[in-house]
């Protein structure tokens, strides 16, 4: 009875969908203030029934209700209560239950912190984001419907894939989705402003929000992905520059671009243009990044034409909104008026370069992604591109845009002086070559160059501290001054800083974990002993283990520095029984922010088993960098003038016109 | 220990170029997932070679996996067969050919410049030259609205009458 509530709940959000599709933006072309107000109970009317759907689908996973296939398809009655629940968005059709269930929850919060924007643009936002509800409606009812009955019922489930079972499916996916989805906002504000055909430093500073908690987002759910891809899988590699990775790798590029260009359209009102089309990309490759996971068509253009209601379905809905919002955007974004003017040398120059690079980094992976399957289909050839193509290119597209990101914040609005910008920084500069040489010596030998790439992360970080610093004053004015000084800055300020501070952390933690880690593949007995990071593991022997839902053999390690035992772990060879699938668990032990990394192979004649320890220095700064991004982006949106929804609270009164910026 | 420590191997040591390596090319994995100690070759210097060539050359029944990551059978014979033929004397560039030979251009993970390629290869510098290009226009055409702010002679010339009234 509850899953035909839940499907039938679907059923309703559809034609609440319809409806919010539709009525508010007549309502918004009349000026009938009724019509407009529909959007916002429309939208929370939609969450709702979303919600019901969702939860529906949730209580059958949690019951084990293995009448619904899709529920038999993916879980397991003796699977631990945590995967039964994130195991509804561990399968095609339960994460597109969740992809719209974040859309809907998108809208709804527009619907509510949305209360100070001008009528017409609410109305036309929420609409927008009702197009897409709609959209993915239509396909989740008439290509994944997750409600679908068996008859009869079997009597135990297929189990979920064992490499799913894991802490990461609960977190990863929904905040990737919150990411990915989130930047639907930015899109229905753009073409809501197309729409209207006005577009201002004010719609600039509502969309910044939006665009800023998708982008913190995804930078959270990408890097959690990640740091799940590197424990899970077993080899230690970290960013494989898979189809799926580069599929929500591309919209985080965008959107970093988009935050970047969005400050200058609010600050200096230039940049409306590009801004409104950078919007438009990047929901673009977050539709194009569902597409690519959810069609298929990544593991083989033939696995996409066996079955290929779903990949049409989704291509459609791609070339509807991503073509309807291009061609929309041709029609009127000429009437837009361009803004304020700049040198070359100035903060908008410098976002612009930013833009550039970003952009056509973006682009880069997207024809790396994509070439092989054009290829294919034009030629019939098959060639393969893979990590070493996007390294090297992505790679060579990075390094100038590290290099001149200290710059940046250093240069005025309008026009800047670059000499300035110099003599402010060569001390920071400095530092970081000092930095690197400290580490490179630190971490005995390693190839000479390496010292460029840890002074390019410490650079990163150094360049960070720098703009505070000089925004204090420190060094010009009084301590006290500068600290209250310091104080008195924007929360924004702040966020920008650490957002570019975690970036040379990451860096740091990159070119650390790849140029001083070390591999070591041996053949154990128990007793055996290896070197490895300075550390000695002495390998004790294996034991066989049982869990919930699959049998396991550990192997157990001791590891010691310097003739004192300092800890131990385990390292697994996993096998899950429903599906026979074997899993590697591998062992992993942090020092400080370096890892080893035990992973076991196959047993070997004669009681051997070959095992695999990486040393990987100072890798966690990879994703603590991100977390630090991360941070940032949460410091920027406390910032009062951004709070979400806030913009004008304060002047209500004023309404809609704006004060200055800053 | 048979397996024993493996760093990276460096290529051509022209500065940027080492630095462009030591940053990105090694980025991804430092993986050998699949890599057992009875396949690792005596000589390290070859060894590091065939790790370098085992890294460019995709498992054909995996997911985006190199041989070097994957512990696939296929994998694995073509793990012996690089390490046959550099043992045999090979250069890198003929142990690739060799395997292509075999198994056509799908197994390289980096692919070669070519006619097929060279959209893929060209598409970030010249995005790079059209954005730039793009840029330097935009810049350029925006003096040409401060002159139209600025005034005509014609119009200058009334200024001055009306202030001189």
């Amino acid at each position: 009875m509850i899953i035909e509530i839940g499907h039938y709940a679907l059923v309703l959000a559809l034609a609440t969908a319809l409806i919010v599709s539709v009525m508010p933006m007549i309502g918004a072309r009349r000026g009938d203030m009724a019509l407009m107000t529909l959007a916002t109970t429309g939208s929370l009317t939609l969450f709702l029934l979303v919600t019901l759907s969702f939860g529906a689908l949730t209580w059958a996973y949690a019951v084990s209700d293995f009448s619904v296939m899709n529920v038999w398809e993916n879980s397991h009655s003796l699977m631990p209560m945590i995967y039964k629940y994130s195991g509804v968005w561990g399968n095609h059709e339960g994460s597109m239950m969740l992809w719209l269930l974040i859309l809907t929850f998108f809208s709804a919060l527009v619907a509510v912190f949305g209360r100070n924007l001008p009528e017409t643009l609410k109305a036309n936002v929420l609409a927008v984001q009702a197009w897409i509800a709609t959209a993915f409606l239509f396909f989740i009812l008439l290509t994944s419907n997750p409600f679908l009955r068996l008859n009869p019922a079997p009597a135990e489930g297929q189990d979920l894939n064992p490499v799913l079972q894991d802490l990461g499916l609960a977190i990863h996916p929904p905040l990737l989705y919150l990411g990915y989805v989130g930047f639907s906002v930015s899109f229905s504000f753009a073409v809501a402003a197309l729409i209207d055909g006005r577009i201002d430093a004010a719609w600039a500073r509502w969309v910044r929000p939006w665009t800023l908690a998708a982008w913190t987002c995804l930078t959270a759910g990408i890097a959690m992905g990640s740091y799940w891809a590197y424990y899970e899988l077993g080899w230690g590699g970290w960013w494989f520059w898979d189809p799926v990775e580069n599929a929500s790798f591309m919209p985080w590029l965008a959107g970093t671009a988009l935050l970047h260009s969005a400050l200058v359209m609010e600050k200096r009102e230039a940049l409306k243009i590009w801004t409104v089309l950078l919007a438009i990309m990047t929901f673009s490759l977050s539709l194009l990044g569902t597409f690519l996971v959810r069609s298929g068509v990544l593991t083989s253009v033939h696995a996409f034409a066996t079955d290929p209601t779903r990949g049409i379905f989704i291509l459609c809905i791609l070339a509807l909104f991503i073509g309807g919002a291009f061609a929309l955007f041709a029609w009127r974004a000429p009437m837009l008026k361009a803004g304020g003017i700049f040198a070359p040398i100035s903060r908008e120059g410098a976002l612009v370069l930013n833009n550039l690079i970003l952009t056509v980094a973006t682009a880069t992976v997207l024809t790396g992604t994509l070439y092989p399957l054009v290829l294919e289909t034009l030629t019939g050839e098959k060639i393969s591109v893979g990590a070493p193509f996007f390294n090297m290119t992505f790679g060579l597209l990075m390094l100038p845009l590290l290099v001149v990101v200290p710059f940046g914040p250093m240069l005025a609005w309008k026009r800047g002086d670059l000499l300035g910008a110099f003599q402010r920084l060569y001390a920071f500069a400095g530092l970081a070559l000092l930095a690197g040489l400290a580490f490179y010596y630190a971490q005995h030998g390693g190839p000479v160059m390496a010292i460029f790439g840890l002074a390019l992360g410490f650079w990163g970080m150094f360049g960070a501290l720098a703009d505070l610093w000089h925004r204090g004053g420190f060094g010009k004015a009084k301590f006290s001054v500068a600290v209250r000084r310091l104080a008195g800055l924007p929360r924004s300020a702040f966020g920008a800083a650490i957002g570019h501070f975690g970036l040379g952390v990451t860096v740091l933690g990159i070119v650390s974990a790849t140029t001083f880690g070390t591999e070591t593949v041996v053949e154990m007995k128990p007793g055996a002993s290896v070197d490895a990071g300075g550390y000695s593991l002495t390998f004790d022997g294996m034991r066989d283990a049982v869990g919930p839902n699959y049998t396991e053999s550990r192997g157990h390690f001791t590891v010691a520095r310097g003739g004192v035992t300092v800890a131990d772990v385990w390292s697994a060879k996993r096998l899950y029984t429903a599906r026979r699938m074997p899993t590697t668990e591998a062992g992993i032990l942090s020092f400080g922010a370096s890892q080893l990394y035990v992973s076991l192979g196959d047993a070997m004649d004669g009681g051997g088993i070959v095992v695999r320890i990486w040393w990987k220095p100072f890798i966690l700064c990879i994703w603590g960098g991100a977390l630090v991004m991360m941070f940032g982006g949460f410091v920027s949106l406390s910032d009062r003038r951004l709070r979400v929804g806030a913009p004008s609270r304060r002047a209500k009164a004023a309404r809609p016109r704006l004060e200055a910026a800053e | 220990m048979t397996g024993g420590e493996a760093r990276p191997a460096l290529a051509n040591p022209g500065l940027l170029a080492t630095l462009l390596l030591v940053l990105f090319v090694f980025l991804g994995p430092l993986p050998a997932f699949a890599v057992n100690p009875n396949e690792v070759l005596a000589d390290p210097a070859l060894e590091q070679r065939a790790r370098a060539i085992s890294a460019q050359l995709r498992c054909m029944v995996c997911q985006n996996q190199s041989i070097d990551d994957s512990n696939a059978d296929l994998a694995r014979d073509l793990r012996i067969l690089v390490r046959e033929r550099i043992t045999n004397g090979d250069t890198d560039r003929q142990v690739i050919d060799y395997v292509v030979s075999r198994y056509g251009e799908f197994v390289l993970l980096n692919p070669r410049l070519g006619a097929k390629t060279i959209v893929l290869w060209a598409a970030p510098g010249l995005l790079l030259l059209i954005g730039a290009g793009a840029i330097i226009v935009f810049i350029r055409t925006r003096p040409s609205q401060r002159t139209v702010a600025a005034l005509s002679a014609e119009e200058q010339a009334r200024i001055d009458e009306l202030l001189r009234k």
